[in-house]
């Protein structure tokens, strides 16, 4: 393919000398024009014809300076979401995992959202790893949190002695792939009156003196709970964990979130491997990734409603979103708020704030932008009306 | 284990560029560099590649639209 890219790229610039056209093809139309001239047997003369034809096409589809293109993808962006459902949940494909989609998915992500509703991540694995269902397995336990409740057999409480009386199931442990002494180890650091004798425990109180109260059965019923819930395994973030057989390999879906750890993991693929917590993305990966992924997910979001927004616009946005260096949120909190005019900045919300502390700060309104001046009455800085005309003084 | 998080598919290829590079991309232009996108020094691929505040990074990334694009961010505290 590169010698047919070479040979359409020469044509570029022969058409550029000869006829004095001027073009600068973006990579992905050189990709189309070989693919075309390899495909339909073009000639020479033909090519020629086509990268003509083509460079009229793509000077009409560029965008004339002076083209309100924020307000254009404010539009497009806006109208199809009045048509995305307000259910906030609903089963993603094949796992039974809950993930926040539509509208209130779509609000998350342009207020750039700190505490998302459902985090998620997807988790790959290496080359030699992502077949073998045994690592994974193991992998998917040592993420996913489990408790003592997850490898109960028996679970008494014991009113006469006052104590919590558990057996553990050492199928269960097993079938988990937990580590028998690790598990031993927790229990022990976390109650420090524990018996724990083969998959016996016997816990009790940390208050010592026995005296017969009625607030000793609430304590140990809330001592009970808290032996049930202690946490043996997982990863701090992350709860359930849902492990699925793609076509070819083995993918992990987890609720919760946590990014860093798990690329540090071994044997997980550092490439594929992401979350849907856009900020968190921002500080592993970098702000460049961040801007990847707010795209990709509003464009997923978008398009499981069934609806297809041009990325040009998603990308505008990602790009104001992250143009100061961390993640930043359409709105009164983020870009709306941030505006260097007092009186754009009225306009939009919290009006009374902006210009009593505008006249307190004594500050100034140059009105260069579209909303003071249409506040104002003057014509805007838009189109037509963003150039003017000087006067040349030498001209005689 | 570190990894590498340049490897990862959200991350595109970030250079810090040299002065030559800069002025002969930014000689005809009618903005100041400092006008350019901002990076912050504390971004995880800025500390990867050992870049300074006051760098310029040209970011290579793989557009949907354009196939592959061209960008600079400056790098700031």
């Amino acid at each position: 393919m590169d010698d047919i890219e070479m040979k359409v790229m020469e044509t570029i610039t022969q058409l550029n000398e000869e006829e004095n056209l001027d073009i600068d093809f973006p990579e992905s139309y050189i990709d189309d024009l070989s693919k075309a001239y390899v495909g339909k047997d073009l000639s020479d003369d033909e090519l020629k014809e086509l990268i003509r034809k083509l460079k009229q096409a793509y000077d009409r589809a560029h965008v004339e300076a002076g083209e309100a293109v924020g307000t254009v993808a404010a539009q497009s962006v806006g109208e199809p979401g009045t048509q995305m459902t307000m259910r906030t949940f609903h089963y993603a494909g094949v796992t039974e995992l809950n993930v926040t989609l539509g509208l209130p998915r779509l609000i998350e992500i342009v207020d750039a959202r700190k505490d998302i509703a459902t985090p998620t991540m997807d988790i790959y694995f290496d080359e030699e790893r992502r077949n073998d269902e045994e690592f994974v397995r193991t992998l998917a336990n040592q993420i996913g949190k489990s408790t003592i409740n997850d490898i109960l057999k028996d679970f008494n409480l014991n009113y006469g002695t006052m104590e919590v009386e558990a057996v553990l199931d050492s199928k269960k442990i097993e079938e988990k792939r937990l580590d028998r002494e690790e598990i031993n180890a927790v229990i022990e650091k976390t109650f420090k009156k524990s018996i724990i004798n083969g998959d016996e425990l016997i816990i009790s109180s940390a208050k010592s003196d026995k005296s017969e109260s009625k607030f000793e059965i609430r304590e140990l019923r809330l001592l009970a709970d808290k032996v049930r819930d202690l946490q043996i395994s997982g990863i701090k973030g992350i709860g359930k964990v849902i492990i699925r057989k793609d076509d070819k390999e083995w993918i992990i879906h987890t609720e919760g979130s946590n990014l860093k750890e798990i690329l540090d993991m071994d044997g997980i693929d550092h490439v594929r491997t992401t979350t849907n917590n856009i900020h968190e993305i921002g500080e592993v990966l970098g702000i460049e990734a961040a801007r990847q992924s707010i795209i990709n997910e509003a464009q997923n979001t978008l398009s499981e409603q069934g609806l297809s927004v041009d990325v040009r616009h998603i990308m505008l946005v990602a790009d104001i979103m992250t143009s100061e260096g961390h993640v930043k949120s359409i709105g009164r909190h983020g870009i709306s708020g941030e505006k260097s005019s007092v009186l754009a900045r009225a306009a939009f919300e919290e009006t009374g704030k902006h210009l009593l502390n505008a006249s307190i700060r004594g500050e100034v309104d140059d009105l260069t932008g579209i909303i003071e001046n249409i506040i104002i009455g003057q014509p805007i800085p838009l189109g037509t009306g963003s150039v003017g005309v000087k006067m040349d003084y030498k001209k005689e | 284990m570190k990894i590498d998080i340049q490897d990862h598919m959200l991350v595109p290829k970030h250079e810090i560029m040299t002065e030559e590079e800069i002025s002969d991309e930014f000689s005809e232009v009618d903005y100041d560099i400092k006008d350019l996108p901002k990076i912050k020094s504390t971004d995880p691929v800025v500390k990867t590649i050992g870049a300074e505040p006051g760098n310029v990074l040209r970011i290579t990334r793989e557009s949907q639209t354009a196939g592959v694009f061209v960008t600079y961010r400056i790098v700031e505290d």
